[in-house]
C-alpha cells in the first residue's frame, strides 16, 4: 500500500487555498496594528500631561498638503497594481513612479516640520512628554514609510530595466498592502496628533 | 458580614484556625524570641480579617473542585488502563458529546460568578472605604531602601518603624496611609494588618488599617526595588491608647540637648551628615536619608538590617556597605575619634 | 507499507564529511533541521537557566546566607526568568511547531523557509547577546554586567538614574532582536497553516496540533509587538532623553506595567497553547480514542486567545488601580479559567472508556493533568482580588507560574520529546531511563513547587536575597532547594537518555506508537522532501481510516 491515504472522492472541487505571500502581509500588517496602537495609547495617555514647554496647540501645524499626497499615493499605487495585472507596463511603471514621489514628498513634509519644530519652538524627543511621545509616534510611521519607499525603489529599478510583468503582478499586489497600510496608519495618527491632541 | 449566621462564622473560624495552625506550626523556629509571624491567615485588623475570610471560601471551593476532578481522573486511569486481555482490539471510538460539554461549561461559569461576587464585594469594602473624621493620617514614601513616615498632623517624621494606636471595639481609630515613592517602585506589606499595596512614583496610593489588637508586627518591601530590596524591613507597632499619646508626645519634641555630646554634634554638622539628614531642633534639614531626631526610639536600624546598638551604629556609620552593601549612605570616612564621638551623640537622640 | 519514500535502487550514499554536514546545518532552511536547532539551543539554555535556579536555590536554602552577593542574587532570577521564558520556552515549542505543523498537514515545508531559517537565528542571537552582557555590561564602572532588575524591568528601575551601564540595554536590544524572530514565526506558522494544507484537509480536519499552534501564532503576533512598542519607548527614555516612563516629567511607571502586562499575560498563554497541543495529540493515541470534541477544544483554545488578551492587570491587583478596574480584570481572570477548565474535561473525556497505555510519553501528560489543574486552581485564589492582596508578590506567586510553566509545560514537553524524538531521529527513547527521568522529576518537582506555596503564605516576597531567620521560612526553604536538586539529577538522566538512545535505541519504523496522523505515514526521520506524493486526506484521522478501512472516520464527522 503506498503512503498515500485515502483518496478524495470528490475531485470536481478545486482544492484552493489563499495565497502566502497575502496572508503573510495581512499577518504582518495586524502585528504593526498592534505596535502602533501601543504608541497611540501612550500618545493618548499622555495628552495634557507634559509639565512643562510648548503645547500642541502653540506649535503643531496641519499638514493638509503632505496628507493629501500621502493619501493620494494609495489611489496611484492601486492604479499601478492595476494596471500591471492588465499587462499595461509602461502605465504601472509612471503610476508606480508617482507614488514614490508623492511618498517622498509626505517624507520631506515631515522633515520640513520636524526642523520647525525644532529650531524654531525647541521642542525635541526631550523636551517633555508632548515631545516624546510626538518624535516617537510620528517617527515611527515615517520610519515605516521610508521602509516601504525603499522597497517600492527596487521595484522601480527593475520596472526600469523592464523586468516587472504581469507575473510579478501578485507580488505587486502584496507591496502594495503594505503601502496602505502606512497609509491607513497616517489617518489615525493625524486624526490623533491634530485634532484629538490639540 | 453582619448578617452572616453564627454557624457559618462558626465555620469560616475553625477553618481560618486549622490554616493557621497548619502554617503557623512553620512560623515559630525553636529558640526565636520573634514577636510575631507574617501569617495571612492571623489577620489582626478588619481589612486583613475580611480577605482571611473570602480566601477561606475560595480555597474550600477550590478544594472541592480539586478533589472531584483528581478523583475523577484517578478513577479514569484505574478503570480504565489497557490490560493484556485487551490486546490488539481498539475501545468505542468517541467523538464527543454535546450534552457533557453543555454542563461542564455551565457549572464552572456558576461557580466563576459565585466567586466574583464575594469577591467584588470585598473588594469595594476595602477599597472604597470612607474615611472617617478623627482617623490618623500617616504619609509613607518609599526610598532605596528605607520607608519614611510622616505624620502630618501631629507635625511627627520618622522612619522604618510605624507606631500606630489599637482599635478598641466601640472606639474605632483607623489609620489611613498615603503611599507615596521618592524613586522607584515599593510595596508596603505586613501581612497580618493588611494585604499590600504599592508605592509607585507619581501615582499617589491609599490603604487603611486598624489593628485589634496590640503588638509588633513584621513585614518588608514586597516589590524589587534594587539591591537591597530583601533589606527594606517594616516594623509597626500597635499601641495601647496611653502608649501611643506617650509615643506622640516624645516624637514631637525637638532633639535631646545634651551638652555632653557636643563634640559628637559638631562631627555630625560639619561632615555634610544634615545634608542629608534632619535632626529637628539643629541646623541639620536634610530630606535624603531617615530623621534622626528620636534614632534612639527605634529597635532598630538600616531599615531592620540591623539592631540598634552601639556596635552597629558605629559599623553603620563607618561604612554602611558592610550592612546594607548597595546602601545609598555613602561612608564618610571618619577617624576612630571622629566616629565615636559621633555615636555617642547619636546615642543621646532619644 | 512503504515509507513514502522516494529510493533509487542501486546507489550508494556517502556519509558526508563532517565539515559538509556542519555547514549544512548552517544553512539550512528545512524545517525539520530548524526545528531541531531550535529544540537544541533551548535544551541549552534550559541546562544554564537551571544553573542559574540552583544558585538561587543554594543561596536561599537558609537565612542570612551569603553564598553569593545581592547583585550576583538579582543578577541570578532576572536572567534565570529572562532566560527561561524567551530563550528556552519559546524557542523550544517555536521548534516542535516547525518540524511538526507541515509533517501534520502534508506540506513540503513551512510557507517560508528562509524567514524560517532568519526568525531562528535571529532568536539565537538575541540569547548570545543577553548572555553576552555578562561580559560586555559594565558600560560604567561598577554598574555593570548582566541585566539585574527582574525579567519586567519595572519602571523606573529601568531608566538611566537607576540602571546605570548597558547591563539593561543587553536585555532590551536581546528580546528586541529575538522578538522580530518570534514574530517572523508567527508569520510563517499561519501562512503555512492557511496556504500549505494537502488537499482534502479543511481547516475542520486538520490535527489539533495544528490548530491550536495556528491560534499561538495569531497571539503571538498580537503580543509580541506590545512589548517591542514599550521596548522602543525605554530606548528612547535611555538614549534620547525620553520620558516615557520617567516620573520626575509627569511620566507614568504604570503605564510600562500596562505595556509589559498587556504583552506579558497573553504570552503565557502563548507558551501553554502548544503544551496543549501536544496533549491533544498523545492523549489520543495512548487512549487509543480520538479526541473528545474536537470542534470544542478549538472553540475553547480560540476563546482562550481572546480572553486571555483582556487579563492583563490581574498582575497589577496591589498597583493601585480603583475598585471597577480590580473587579473588571478580577471576572476575566476568572472567566478565562473556563474554557481551560473544559479542555481538561475533555482529554479526561478521552482517556474514559479508552484503553490507556502508560508509555512514559502518556505518564508526563498525565502529570501535566493533576499538575495544571491545581495550578489553575492556584490563579483562580489569585483572581479572588483581595485574597491577591496577599498572595501578590510573595513566593505563593512564585510557586504557582512554576506550577503552570514547569508542572504544565515543561511535562507536556518532556511527554512530546518521548512521543516524537523516534519520529525526528528514528530511534526509540529508552522508557527504563524514561521511568527514572519521570519518576525523579515527579517528586523533585512536587517537593519543590507543593512546599513553595507554603512561604507565601507566611509573608515571604519575592526577589530578595536573603531573608530574616524566625519568620519560619527556614526549614521550608531548605526543602524547596532540596528539590531542586532532585530536579536537576532527573534533567541529567533526560540528557542522557536522549544522548545515549541517539547511538543505542531501538530502531522505531514509521509509526511505533500505533498513530494516526500524517507524520507517522513517512519514515522516521523523515526525508528532506516529507512526502513522495502530497497526500489527499478525508478525515481527521487519515492514518485510522487507512488501517480500519471497514469503519473510517470520514463516515462519522
Amino acid at each position: 500500500m503506498s503512503g498515500a491515504t485515502v483518496s478524495f472522492h470528490n475531485t470536481a472541487v478545486p482544492w484552493q487555498l489563499p495565497s502566502r505571500g497575502k496572508v503573510a502581509m495581512a499577518s504582518l500588517i495586524f502585528a504593526e496594528s498592534a505596535i502602533f496602537t501601543i504608541f497611540v495609547v501612550a500618545y493618548l495617555f499622555y495628552v495634557g500631561k507634559s509639565l512643562t514647554g510648548p503645547t500642541p496647540r502653540e506649535v503643531l501645524e496641519v499638514p493638509i498638503f503632505f496628507t493629501v499626497c500621502l493619501l493620494s499615493s494609495s489611489l496611484t499605487i492601486h492604479l499601478a497594481s492595476k494596471f500591471l495585472a492588465r499587462g499595461k507596463q509602461s502605465g504601472f511603471l509612471a503610476l508606480w513612479l508617482l507614488t514614490i514621489v508623492l511618498g517622498g514628498l509626505f517624507l520631506y513634509g515631515t522633515g520640513q516640520e520636524w526642523h520647525r519644530l525644532i529650531y524654531e519652538h525647541g521642542l525635541t524627543i526631550s523636551t517633555n512628554l508632548f515631545g516624546t511621545t510626538y518624535y516617537s509616534l510620528v517617527g515611527l510611521h515615517a520610519f515605516h514609510v521610508t521602509a516601504g519607499l525603499v522597497m517600492l525603489l527596487m521595484v522601480a529599478i527593475f520596472g526600469i530595466a523592464g523586468r516587472v510583468g504581469v507575473s510579478q503582478s501578485e507580488r505587486i499586489e502584496v507591496l502594495s498592502m503594505y503601502w496602505h497600510f502606512v497609509d491607513a496608519v497616517w489617518v489615525v495618527v493625524f486624526t490623533v496628533v491634530y485634532v484629538l491632541g490639540r | 458580614m453582619r448578617t452572616k449566621s453564627s454557624a457559618s462564622r462558626f465555620l469560616v473560624q475553625t477553618i481560618l484556625l486549622l490554616f493557621w495552625s497548619a502554617t503557623g506550626v512553620w512560623a515559630s523556629a525553636p529558640g526565636d524570641p520573634t514577636p510575631n509571624a507574617t501569617n495571612i491567615f492571623a489577620p489582626a485588623s478588619t481589612p486583613a480579617k475580611s480577605i482571611a475570610h473570602l480566601s477561606v471560601f475560595v480555597l474550600v471551593i477550590t478544594g472541592i473542585i480539586f478533589a472531584i476532578v483528581f478523583a475523577l481522573i484517578v478513577y479514569c486511569l484505574v478503570k480504565f488502563r489497557e490490560r493484556t486481555t485487551d490486546a490488539g482490539r481498539e475501545p468505542a471510538q468517541v467523538y464527543g458529546s454535546t450534552q457533557i460539554e453543555l454542563a461542564w461549561t455551565i457549572i464552572p461559569i456558576l461557580i466563576v460568578v459565585v466567586l466574583f461576587l464575594a469577591s467584588a464585594r470585598v473588594i469595594h469594602a476595602i477599597q472604597d472605604a470612607p474615611e472617617p473624621p478623627g482617623a490618623l493620617e500617616v504619609t509613607v514614601i518609599g526610598h532605596q531602601y528605607w520607608w519614611e513616615f510622616r505624620y502630618p498632623k501631629l507635625g511627627i517624621v520618622t522612619a522604618n518603624e510605624l507606631h500606630i494606636p489599637v482599635n478598641e471595639p466601640g472606639h474605632p481609630t483607623p489609620t489611613f496611609l498615603q503611599l507615596l515613592s521618592a524613586d522607584t517602585d515599593h510595596s508596603f506589606w505586613v501581612p497580618e494588618i493588611e494585604g499590600k499595596t504599592d508605592l509607585v512614583p507619581n501615582h499617589p496610593n491609599r490603604m487603611w488599617m486598624d489593628p485589634q489588637r496590640t503588638g509588633i508586627f513584621l513585614g518588608q518591601c514586597a516589590q524589587y526595588c534594587g539591591i537591597q530590596h530583601a533589606k527594606m524591613l517594616l516594623r509597626v507597632s500597635v499601641d495601647g491608647p496611653e502608649d501611643f499619646a506617650a509615643w506622640v508626645h516624645a516624637q514631637q519634641q525637638p532633639a535631646v540637648e545634651d551638652a555632653t555630646a557636643a563634640a559628637g554634634r559638631r562631627v555630625f554638622e560639619r561632615n555634610a551628615c544634615m545634608n542629608c539628614h534632619t535632626i529637628t531642633g539643629t541646623a541639620a534639614n536634610g530630606r535624603f536619608g531617615p530623621d534622626l531626631t528620636h534614632l534612639m526610639s527605634r529597635a532598630t536600624i538600616a531599615a531592620g538590617a540591623a539592631q540598634n546598638t552601639r556596635d552597629n551604629l558605629r559599623l553603620w556609620v563607618k561604612d554602611p556597605s558592610a550592612i546594607k552593601h548597595g546602601s545609598l549612605m555613602p561612608a564618610m570616612q571618619l577617624s576612630d575619634a571622629d566616629l565615636d564621638a559621633v555615636v555617642s551623640y547619636m546615642e543621646t537622640l532619644r | 507499507m512503504s515509507s513514502n519514500v522516494i529510493t533509487i535502487p542501486g546507489i550508494q550514499i556517502e556519509a558526508m564529511p563532517w565539515v559538509d554536514e556542519f555547514h549544512q546545518w548552517l544553512t539550512t532552511v528545512d524545517h525539520k533541521r530548524l526545528g531541531i536547532l531550535y529544540i537544541l539551543s533551548a535544551l541549552l539554555f534550559l541546562v544554564i537557566g537551571g544553573i542559574e535556579a540552583i544558585i538561587i536555590r543554594i543561596q536561599l536554602i537558609h537565612s542570612h546566607n551569603n553564598f553569593v552577593s545581592p547583585e550576583v542574587f538579582n543578577r541570578m532570577f532576572t536572567m534565570h526568568g529572562t532566560t527561561m521564558i524567551f530563550f528556552v520556552a519559546m524557542p523550544i515549542l517555536f521548534g516542535f511547531a516547525n518540524y511538526l505543523v507541515p509533517l501534520m498537514i502534508g506540506a513540503r515545508d513551512m510557507a517560508f523557509p528562509r524567514l524560517n531559517a532568519f526568525s531562528f537565528w535571529l532568536s539565537f542571537f538575541g540569547a548570545l547577546l543577553l548572555y553576552f552582557s555578562f561580559l560586555g555590561g559594565s558600560g560604567l564602572y561598577g554598574a555593570g554586567n548582566a541585566p539585574d532588575a527582574g525579567w519586567w524591568a519595572y519602571a523606573p528601575l529601568g531608566a538611566r538614574a537607576f540602571s546605570p551601564g548597558h547591563s539593561f540595554d543587553y536585555w532590551t536590544l536581546s528580546l528586541l532582536v529575538s522578538g522580530f524572530g518570534s514574530m517572523g514565526t508567527g508569520i510563517n506558522i499561519i501562512a503555512t497553516v492557511l496556504c500549505m494544507r494537502c488537499p482534502g484537509m479543511k481547516l475542520s480536519r486538520m490535527p489539533l496540533f495544528a490548530w491550536l499552534n495556528l491560534v499561538m501564532a495569531g497571539m503571538v503576533l498580537l503580543v509580541i509587538s506590545p512589548l517591542t512598542a514599550a521596548q522602543i519607548m525605554l530606548l528612547i527614555d535611555r538614549y534620547l532623553g525620553g520620558h516615557f516612563f520617567d516620573t520626575q516629567a509627569g511620566g507614568s511607571a504604570v503605564l510600562w506595567m500596562h505595556f509589559f502586562w498587556i504583552f506579558g499575560h497573553p504570552e503565557v498563554y502563548v507558551l501553554v497553547i502548544p503544551a496543549f497541543a501536544f496533549l491533544s495529540e498523545i492523549i489520543p493515541v495512548f487512549s487509543r480514542k480520538p479526541i473528545f470534541g474536537y470542534p470544542v477544544m478549538v472553540a475553547a483554545t480560540v476563546s482562550i486567545g481572546f480572553v486571555s488578551m483582556s487579563v492583563w492587570a490581574h498582575h497589577m491587583f496591589t498597583v493601585g488601580m480603583n475598585s471597577y478596574a480590580n473587579s473588571f480584570f478580577a471576572i476575566t481572570t476568572m472567566a478565562v479559567g473556563v474554557p481551560t477548565g473544559i479542555k481538561i474535561f475533555n482529554w479526561i473525556g478521552t482517556m474514559w472508556g479508552g484503553r490507556i497505555q502508560f508509555k512514559v510519553a502518556m505518564l508526563f501528560c498525565i502529570a501535566f493533568l493533576f499538575q495544571f489543574l491545581i495550578a489553575g486552581l492556584t490563579g483562580i485564589m489569585q483572581a479572588a482580588v483581595p485574597f491577591d492582596w496577599q498572595l501578590s508578590l510573595s513566593y505563593f506567586v512564585v510557586a504557582h507560574f512554576h506550577y503552570v510553566i514547569v508542572g504544565g509545560i515543561l511535562f507536556a514537553l518532556f511527554g512530546a520529546f518521548y512521543y516524537w524524538y523516534p519520529k525526528m531521529t528514528g530511534r526509540m527513547l529508552s522508557e527504563r531511563l524514561g521511568k527514572w527521568h519521570f519518576w525523579l522529576f515527579f517528586i523533585g518537582f512536587h517537593l519543590t513547587f507543593d512546599v513553595m506555596h507554603i512561604p507565601g503564605l507566611l509573608g515571604m516576597p519575592r526577589r530578595i536575597y536573603t531573608y530574616e531567620p524566625g519568620r519560619g521560612w527556614d526549614t521550608l526553604n531548605l526543602i524547596v532547594s532540596i528539590g531542586a536538586f532532585i530536579q536537576a539529577i532527573a534533567i541529567l538522566i533526560f540528557v542522557a537518555n536522549l544522548i545515549i538512545s541517539y547511538f543505542k535505541g531501538a530502531p522505531a519504523g514509521n509509526d511505533p506508537w500505533d498513530a494516526w496522523t500524517l507524520e507517522w505515514s513517512v519514515s522516521s526521520p523523515p526525508p528532506a522532501y516529507n512526502f513522495a506524493t502530497i497526500p489527499t486526506v478525508a478525515s481527521r484521522r487519515p492514518l485510522w481510516d487507512q488501517k480500519h478501512p471497514e469503519d473510517p472516520d470520514s463516515r462519522y464527522e
